[in-house]
């Protein structure tokens, strides 16, 4: 209230005297403070981005100019030779078992992960503290590192496929949990409701209701974990030592780098087939 | 075409005589049965589906190399392990408090840093990747480009140039920059895609410049479903900071974990270090969920 009695001149008048304007007439200063509110906006983004930067000593100008270094770097280093091409015998079988991991962990974690979300979904669970559990653990799993997972993995299970298999299935069960919950809750509630009014079990209701309206999702869902699993066990695999994150590892640690590049392409090249396969299956299902 | 033909004909001929058939119009099996699945060709395809994932699984579940560990004492192990991390957390003399507190910042710091300077470029690409502000050949460029971009792990690309540019924030955040501007310039591009047409016509119509049609038209009808997809990222940028920090040596709460973890063998300081962790991603995870529902999940 001072402040008006004190009749602010410039802008800030402008944005005071809003309430002059008769209701109808054009107000100018809606422009002029949408735009002092975008500026505003980008340079407190511009100052946290600073903070941050000199917080952990980033040097803006030298990471550009070290960027196309970089690619030049990769592009001379990276390149698979003739005699890389002999290690192929050694990638394919690793790559072959990282993909059935990937796959394997995401339907088995899927499977689990689904029993989990329908128990607890708000709309169609079970009730009492389900759904605050299940959340809860969804949480946990999902937002627990991945490589305290793998160190506590590596520990007892040692250097097999199964623990790099196992360290998937907990972040996807996680991840997939969440996901399923939230697509049964956006589930429309008629069909359940006339189920339930026709006096159906809780079994007939999930089993006729639940299962086929949301099938499409969880598959379109898995598609996506499977994805996604085979870009992480590259990451899983260098922690526990297991598929084609540990050849990779091996190859670029032993400064090996075009047999490392080689690697890289079989890895690329997975990955964008998976992608295809898993757009061409959505647009058949849907 | 990947089902069996029967599965087709029978969706077919249920449509066709569909009318005729029934008393009510119901479909009816020879047997005088009232037909309730009815295989249509996306039937067909989910089973196909579902059928190979169950394959594959069990097929990689037999196969799969279990090691030389008994699996029962192995999991009965793991999980106690598991138990000791989440209920006795604590400082065992290789890192202070302080120190892990700071590592943590650091991680947040290089996801900031991450998710700024890829917002920024999203921003300039994701508008040249949208079909209506820009043509059709350059918005196929860039797509290809971020799908070859998102093929190849964060990890790698942080490992790549941590060798090209030298170890350091610099190759950390290089490294973890290509993910979140190609995921930016998906969800950015998609939504500018929405946009009313009408609007972009109208300012067009009235002789706006490319860019006083992006700032004018496309901007303020998306910056909050914007910054909410930028969130989204620095959510995930989280996570991905501390394993890269973990893998890649490029600092932060992560290379602490794997030190914890890996060299020393130290579970306390694993579940403490695990906890800070869980701490930021829940709280992230939260307001990611809040402004997802708000500004995104338009019914």
């Amino acid at each position: 209230m001072t402040e008006r009695a004190l009749r602010p001149t410039g802008l800030l008048a402008g944005l005071r005297t809003r309430r002059a304007v008769p209701r109808g007439s054009y107000d100018g200063s809606f422009f002029l403070r949408r735009t002092l509110a975008v500026v505003a906006a980008a340079i407190m983004l511009v100052a946290l981005g600073a903070l941050s930067g000199t917080y952990v000593g980033f040097d803006f100008v030298q990471a550009i100019l070290d960027v196309p270094g970089g690619f030049a770097w990769m592009a001379t280093q990276f390149v698979p030779s003739f005699s890389s091409l002999q290690k192929l015998d050694a990638i394919l079988p690793a790559l072959g078992s990282t993909i059935l991991a990937s796959v394997a962990s995401s339907c088995t974690a899927a499977v689990l992960a689904y029993i989990c979300a329908v128990l607890g979904s708000r709309a169609v669970g079970v009730g009492g503290p389900f759904p605050l559990v299940v959340r809860a653990i969804a949480s946990l799993f999902r937002n627990i590192p991945v490589v305290a997972w793998a160190f506590i993995l590596l520990f007892s299970f040692k250097q097999s496929e199964f623990t790099g298999f196992f360290a998937l299935f907990l972040t996807s069960f996680g991840y997939l949990t969440r996901c399923f919950l939230e697509s049964i809750d956006e589930m429309s509630a008629g069909p359940v409701e006339a189920l339930r009014a026709c006096g159906a079990s809780y079994g007939q209701i999930v089993a006729q209701a639940v299962i086929p309206m949301s099938i499409t999702s969880v598959v379109s869902w898995v598609l996506y974990m499977i994805e996604t699993n085979i870009r992480d066990a590259t990451l899983v695999g260098i922690l526990t030592g297991t598929g084609i994150g540990f050849v990779f590892d091996v190859y670029y640690k032993s400064f090996r780098y075009d047999v490392a590049g080689l690697v890289l392409l079989c890895i690329i090249l997975v990955v964008i087939a998976c992608e295809l396969v898993s757009n061409f299956v959505r647009r058949r299902i849907l | 075409m990947t089902g069996e033909p029967s599965g087709g004909r029978a969706g077919d001929a249920g449509v066709l005589a569909g009318a005729a058939d029934g008393p009510n119009g119901a479909r009816m099996a020879r047997s005088g049965k009232i037909k309730v699945h009815v295989a249509s060709k996306s039937n067909v395809s989910l089973y196909v589906v579902l059928s190979a994932f169950v394959l594959v699984t069990v097929f990689a579940l037999v196969t799969m190399d279990y090691g030389k560990v008994s699996f029962p004492a192995a999991m009965a192990a793991a999980v106690e392990d598991f138990v000791t991390m989440m209920t006795q957390p604590g400082l065992g003399g290789h890192f202070t408090l302080p120190d892990v507190i700071e590592g943590l910042f650091v991680s947040l710091a290089l996801a900031l840093l991450t998710t700024f300077i890829g917002a920024v470029i999203a921003f300039v690409l994701g508008l040249l990747a949208s079909c209506n502000l820009s043509n059709k050949g350059v918005s196929n460029v860039i797509k290809v480009f971020m799908s070859v971009a998102r093929a190849v792990p964060t990890i790698l690309w942080v490992l790549v140039f941590s060798v090209a540019i030298g170890l350091g924030p610099e190759a950390a955040v290089v490294g973890l920059l290509f993910h979140s501007v190609a995921y930016l310039v998906k969800a950015y591009s998609e939504s500018f895609e929405e946009v009313d047409a009408g609007v972009l016509e109208a300012l067009r119509a009235s002789g706006a410049s490319w860019w006083q049609v992006v700032f004018q038209g496309v901007v303020p009808e998306k910056v909050n479903e914007m910054l909410s997809w930028t969130f989204i990222r620095f959510e995930i940028n989280f996570v991905n900071a501390v394993a890269v920090g973990a893998v890649a040596g490029a600092g932060g709460i992560g290379y602490q974990l794997f030190l914890a973890g890996s060299f020393y063998y130290d579970i306390n300081e694993v579940g403490l270090i695990v906890y800070l962790c869980l701490a930021v991603a829940v709280v992230l995870e939260v307001v990611a969920t809040k402004l997802r529902k708000r500004y995104i999940v338009q019914r």
